[in-house]
């Protein structure tokens, strides 16, 4: 079943079209993967899938289990199941880790009808998934990203979504800023929540992450539109030859 | 309109209100003629407005035009009312003295709960008392202004408590001024003298009964710390939405002292805190932490006034305002430093965090430098919540409301957190939550 659909979506941010209709289907339980050149307009797309402001849509749509992802507010999609994993997370002092991941988790349940979870359920879970993933429990009681290195606020994006059990995750440059062994370590944490039920969009320049996170599907995204789709030998071909052919196409 | 006529109006409302009180203000004969005196000072001042530099951000002819009647004594029905909200505003552990609009309620207060090195009279028996040679003298301070000069005749009592040298306090001793009576106003003055080598906990909270409001209160505090004192002192303004506050507060701190300040206000349509801090001995280290949570209409004034008068002190002043609607903050910060207090470390930072367009915010710092090796500077920033930390947190589930609560509670929290003690801390929390649910 088709878990997001995005239909010859165009986007302008500041009076210019960033996207130029893009089109791009996504089922459960299928891994995608989203490459291109700097400025192509991932992370743009992955902006306007989670509702940031500033984005202004002019032509096509965006459906997420046959909803109109493009009426909801950020927060609806959260509690519907919407997950970007952040390029560059934000810092935010005075709010500890702890405290945000609870509220945030909290008021997604509360959205969806479903009862709080315990405290103790609560703490049992982050600290079996932060251990999974390497985080130490001194970090989550500091503010949220608040002094953490490039490669912890990475695992502290992957920690959330394991929390929040989201049905489609976009992880926008996961791997950049990674050393080896700590993109094993959140690699690992996003393939552990690998599910039938769940899809991932992972955005990278690098074919490195596509050998732990084996995509089902392979985008190249040029000039604000996806101009081919294949699979993972995709990647490959693109480490080898660049993506100048695919400028020339766009 | 004619102005000659609504001057005449205001000063005779003005004198009534001397008149009609004198019956409740407690003073021996003396006494009562310092009262008259100051209440001549008030007359001729008028209630301050913006042509007066210190005032000039709070005018408050314009904010509350008149003063209004001096609230009658409680009777049992106010005091059972006062009962309740002292109940609701109670800290658990903390020794209680209550205040029910402006008269001090002895059975709602912990009396004899308190350490026996506390000694605690009321200022209406100390005035009351002929043979008390001092009496005069509670009615006197430094700086006079006309809100000063009018608590000086006015006020109907107060607590006049001293903690003995060397005592180390385990339970805070909490001041609670209740409101019951609409549409009128309370004037009261108490007085702390913390003894040498002391340690305690002193909190004030103003809070209104019920549905109680459109009241004033005027109060003042004059406050002494000893040597080698470490004191924290916490005021919580919580008043009524409709209500007028103007607190004016005189503290002396002696020598190698830790002395931690917190002020929260998030209630009262208009208020003024205006405290005058000396520093008097060498060594001691004042951090005062300011808070202003402001919605609607409301406007707040902490005014700030540090004297370092001798060489070797720090002190830290640390204002934030958090500013809805079209409501006003106003800080002003002045730090003196004298010719011989060298070494001086006098610092004051003020943030101001504005929720909507229209909210305001004033700022007007001011160093007076006399001695020549000194170390002292202030700083400012004004600014809306961060709209990318806005996205993070609705990005992962927080509704707009919630997400803004959380980013501004992380604002105030900063502050809040310089209160050490624990269960304090979270009654604190508490009420700032409060405040924060009151936005719609
Ligand atoms: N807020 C903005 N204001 C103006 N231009 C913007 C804004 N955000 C994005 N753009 C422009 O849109 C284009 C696409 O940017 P986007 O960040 O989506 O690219 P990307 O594919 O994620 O690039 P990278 O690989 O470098 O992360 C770029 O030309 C960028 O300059
Ligand atoms: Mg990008």
């Amino acid at each position: 079943m088709a878990l997001l659909e995005v239909k010859d979506l165009k986007v302008r941010v500041e009076e210019r079209e960033i996207l130029h209709g893009l089109t791009l289907t996504v089922n459960e339980g299928e891994i995608h993967a989203i490459m291109g050149p700097n400025g192509s307009g991932k992370s743009t797309l992955s902006h306007v899938i989670a509702g940031k402001p500033g984005y202004e849509v002019t032509d096509g749509q965006i459906l997420f289990k046959g909803e109109d992802l493009l009426e909801m507010s950020p927060d609806e999609r959260a509690a519907k199941g919407v997950f970007l994993a952040f390029q560059y997370p934000v810092e935010i002092p005075g709010v500890t880790t702890m405290n945000f991941l609870r509220t945030a988790l909290n008021a997604q349940r509360k959205a969806r009808g479903e009862s709080e979870l315990m405290v103790p359920d609560f703490l049992k879970k982050v600290r079996e998934v932060s251990k999974s993933l390497n985080i130490p429990q001194d970090m989550l009681k500091r503010g949220v990203n608040v002094g953490f290195s490039g490669g912890e606020k990475k695992r502290n994006e992957v920690l959330q979504m394991a929390l929040f059990e989201p049905s489609l995750c976009i992880l926008d440059e996961m791997d950049s800023g990674l050393d080896i062994d700590a993109l094993r370590i959140a690699a690992d944490g996003v393939n552990a929540l690998h599910s039938p039920k769940r899809a991932m969009v992972v955005i990278t320049h690098y074919q490195r992450l596509l050998n732990y996170i084996v995509p089902d599907i392979v985008h190249v995204m040029s000039k604000g539109r996806v101009v081919k789709s294949g699979g993972k030998e995709l990647a490959l071909e693109l480490e080898a030859s660049g993506y100048a052919q695919f400028e020339d196409a766009a | 309109m004619n102005v000659a006529v609504a001057k005449t109006g205001g000063s005779r409302a003005v004198s009534d209100l001397f008149a009609s009180a004198e019956g409740r203000l407690p003073g021996s004969p003396d006494v009562i003629a310092l009262r008259r005196e100051a209440f001549e000072t008030y007359e001729r001042l008028g209630l301050p407005h913006r042509r007066i530099e210190e005032w000039k951000y709070t005018d408050l002819r314009a904010l509350i035009g008149e003063v209004l009647p001096l609230a009658a004594a409680p009777d049992a029905a106010a005091l059972k009312r006062a009962a309740e909200a002292v109940k609701a505003h109670a800290i658990a552990g903390a020794r209680k003295l209550v205040l029910v609009d402006g008269v001090f309620a002895a059975d709602l207060s912990d009396v004899s709960a308190l350490a026996s090195e506390v000694s605690l009279k009321t200022l209406q028996e100390v005035l009351a008392n002929e043979a008390n040679a001092a009496a005069g003298d509670l009615l006197q301070t430094t700086a006079t202004d006309a809100v000063i000069s009018l608590n000086a005749a006015m006020a109907t009592d107060g607590v006049v408590v001293s903690v003995a040298d060397g005592t180390q306090l385990s339970a805070p001793i909490h001041i609670i001024h209740v409101a019951t009576a609409t549409g009128a106003s309370a004037f009261t003055r108490s007085h702390l003298r913390i003894g040498k080598n002391v340690r305690a906990t002193v909190v004030e909270s103003f809070v209104a009964a019920g549905k109680t409001g459109g009241y004033q209160i005027n109060d003042a505090l004059i406050l002494w710390v000893g040597d080698d004192a470490d004191v924290a002192h916490i005021r919580l303004m919580d008043d009524a939405p409709d209500a007028a506050n103007i607190t004016s507060q005189f503290v002396t701190v002696g020598a190698n002292v830790k002395f931690n300040f917190f002020n929260m206000t998030t209630g009262a349509a208009v208020s003024r805190l205006q405290g005058f801090i000396t520093l008097a001995g060498e060594g001691s280290e004042l951090s005062v932490n300011g808070v202003n949570l402001l919605q609607k209409t409301e406007h707040g004034d902490t005014t700030l006034v540090v004297d370092h008068a001798v060489p070797n002190c720090v002190s830290r002043e640390t204002f934030r305002a958090v500013i809805d609607d079209r409501a006003h903050s106003v800080f002003q910060g002045r730090i003196i430093v004298r010719p011989d207090a060298q070494k001086t470390d006098g610092k004051m930072m003020t943030r101001a965090l504005l929720l909507s367009d229209e909210a305001e915010a004033d700022n007007k710092p001011e160093l007076e430098i006399f001695a020549d090796d000194v170390s002292c500077g202030h700083g400012a920033t004004a600014g809306a919540l961060d709209e990318s930390l806005l996205f993070y947190l609705k990005a992962r589930g927080l509704p707009e409301k919630q997400a803004q609560a959380l980013l501004i509670q992380a604002f105030v929290g900063e502050a809040i957190e310089q209160i050490a003690d624990d269960g304090l801390r979270e009654h604190v929390i508490g009420i700032a939550e409060r405040w924060l649910e009151r936005r719609q």
